[in-house]
């Protein structure tokens, strides 16, 4: 008994360390949006008697990070809907319809989440120029789906997989053509995984940063990731403002993971170990 | 596909009828469109664009066959930035897989026979993967600062220090800072993996181990490590794939810089692209690191044949 408390107050201070580590960087940046200019040249203290929100006041009213959220917003959403419908019927096809190639249909959307991005990104912004698109939301955000893609089949095909095929065959012999036994029987049934393919999706959207960088220019499109990198500093670093600007970046998705954290390592898993 | 009923379509409506395999490439074909007009088209594109000499600024575009390859293999610049990626892919995946693992044995070992999840421990690990990497970029910056960054002054305080270090202007210094701030925000993906995966391992065979008299290093090295193999592969290779390719994380902490000492493939590529604008040359870059990435991928795909062919 007093060997296994040992070996777990042991394992607990193990932890603390851990947690000092993983959480440590973000509360110090906490600390420092809310600290005043002068204490933020100063050191000791560690945490200053006196706080402020200036530094989130001039981020979120005195730039262009809430235009930036916003476009963020955009680009998730619509990036995270086209992948799921579009990703959901690719699935749908490859977990339950009889359809030739589909290993190499796998490999494919499997090759296509190894590419690495700059080996697309000149021709993509070539691509979206003569379109008329570069500069817009929808580049960004048809870009964002498309690279999300793979995740999304990968995922949703195993989530189709788990429900019985039986199912399928019901819905047929009642009438049903294909994509509506998708549409009323599977689409209700497959929710919960389309949900972790969703989020995963929605994360990765927001988080992303070069194809972002590239195909958009001015303020009016930037996401917030792009705008928390390029933040502009006259004569000096804003520290205050840039670590006010990181936490309000970071808030929904670290949110998003902490609350749904046992769906997104299963989802993660899925998509990775068991394949 | 074996006993599969065979199903006569039937249409209520009375429309065309399909067949359940025209069906099948009519759900599918939006996503290969898609993935084909932005993914693979580019690639394609690339490669076209990379046996050009093409400098918009200057009204240049010819073509000139394999010279700009010739011209990479000349490339000082480019064997520094392979140099650079290799040295922060070797080291970062490494210290990443070790303390990832350290981590997965610790929550492991937490709730090992209690029952009890470690639901707010591994909430706590995730926090790092869910940060925009950009952001991480900042925020290590701002404890990387010579003069107030919070690194400097923990160090001097213990006494390891006596002069603040500079860490992201010295050549030597800035790309180990790289790493430790990749570290910090990637281990969580490896543990959690891992995690998962020791969550497999039947308890019995360490109870019959230690019936056995094996001790912990040997049910380490006989049980968890054969049995966990496949996810520590899998771990390996996702992670190296991501280290190759690294590009935001390091363009947003040090530009590339001091001097080109923490220039990786993606950032020379990029700055080629974009701030010097030879799309030409720079394509070579790009695919020259895509022919890197894709002979990993095929070595990957290669050791997951059996699941794709499963999968189907």
């Amino acid at each position: 008994m007093m060997d296994w408390f040992r070996t777990r107050g042991w394992a607990l201070c193990m932890l603390a360390l851990v947690g000092l580590f993983c959480l440590g960087p973000v509360l110090w940046q906490a600390v420092t949006s809310i600290k005043l200019d002068e204490d933020l040249v100063r050191l000791p203290p560690i945490i200053p008697d006196r706080a402020t929100t200036v530094h989130y006041e001039r981020v979120l009213f005195q730039s262009s990070l809430g235009q930036s959220l916003v476009n963020s917003v955009v680009v998730a959403a619509s990036a995270t809907a086209v992948a799921i419908v579009v990703g959901g019927l690719c699935a749908f096809t490859l977990a339950r319809l009889p359809i030739g190639g589909k290993p190499v249909m796998l490999g494919l959307v499997l090759a296509t989440s190894m590419f690495p991005p700059i080996a697309v990104i000149s021709p993509l912004y070539l691509l979206m120029r003569g379109l008329g698109l570069r500069d817009t939301l929808i580049a960004v955000g048809l870009t964002h789906a498309v690279y999300a893609l793979p995740l999304a089949i990968w995922l949703m095909t195993s989530f189709f997989r788990q429900l019985p095929g039986e199912l399928y065959y019901a819905a047929r012999v009642d009438g049903c053509t294909p994509l509506r036994a998708l549409l009323m029987v599977f689409l209700p049934l497959a929710r919960p995984g389309l949900a972790v393919a969703a989020l995963l999706v929605f994360i990765f959207s927001w988080n992303e940063f070069m194809f972002a960088l590239t195909l958009t220019a001015s303020d009016a499109t930037r996401t917030a990731p792009v705008a928390v990198a390029l933040f502009p500093g006259l004569y000096e670093i804003p520290w205050g403002d840039i670590a006010a600007a990181s936490l309000v970046v970071t808030l929904p998705v670290a949110g998003l993971a902490a609350l749904f954290q046992r769906h997104i390592v299963a989802g993660l898993t899925a998509g990775s170990v068991k394949g | 596909m074996i006993g599969q009923p065979s199903v006569k379509p039937r249409s209520k409506t009375g429309g065309i009828r399909l067949s359940e395999r025209t069906w099948g490439y009519l759900l599918a074909s939006p996503a290969f469109v898609l993935v084909g007009l932005v993914a693979v088209a580019p690639i394609a594109a690339a490669l076209w664009l990379s046996l050009h000499r093409r400098l918009p600024v200057f009204g240049v575009d010819e073509f000139v066959g394999l010279w700009n390859y010739a011209q990479l293999w000349n490339d000082e610049r480019f064997w520094a930035a392979c140099r650079t990626t290799v040295y922060f892919t070797v080291l970062s995946v490494a210290t990443e897989l070790l303390l990832g693992f350290g981590l997965a044995l610790l929550l492991d070992g937490l709730t090992n026979g209690t029952g009890k999840s470690t639901r707010w421990a591994q909430v706590m690990i995730i926090v790092p993967w869910a940060v925009p990497t950009v952001v991480s970029a900042q925020i290590w910056a701002w404890l990387y600062q010579p003069d107030y960054g919070l690194l400097n002054y923990l160090l001097h305080r213990v006494g390891l220090i006596t002069q603040p270090i500079d860490w992201l202007a010295d050549p030597d210094w800035a790309i180990h800072a790289a790493v430790v701030m990749d570290v910090w925000k990637t281990t969580p993906f490896a543990a959690l993996l891992l995690l998962a995966g020791l969550k497999t391992v039947p308890r019995d065979l360490y109870a019959a181990a230690r019936v056995d008299g094996a001790g912990a290093w040997q049910q380490f090295r006989h049980i968890t490590l054969p049995l966990l193999m496949p996810v520590v592969v899998i771990v390996l290779v996702f992670r190296t794939m991501d280290s190759i390719r690294v590009f935001d994380a390091v363009y947003v902490l040090t530009g590339g810089g001091p001097g080109n000492s923490t220039e990786t493939l993606s950032i020379y590529a990029y700055k080629t692209l974009f701030q010097t604008l030879q799309f030409g040359y720079g394509s070579t870059l790009a695919t020259a690191m895509f022919l890197i990435v894709a002979a990993f991928s095929s070595l990957y795909l290669l050791l997951l044949r059996r699941h794709l062919q499963e999968a189907a």
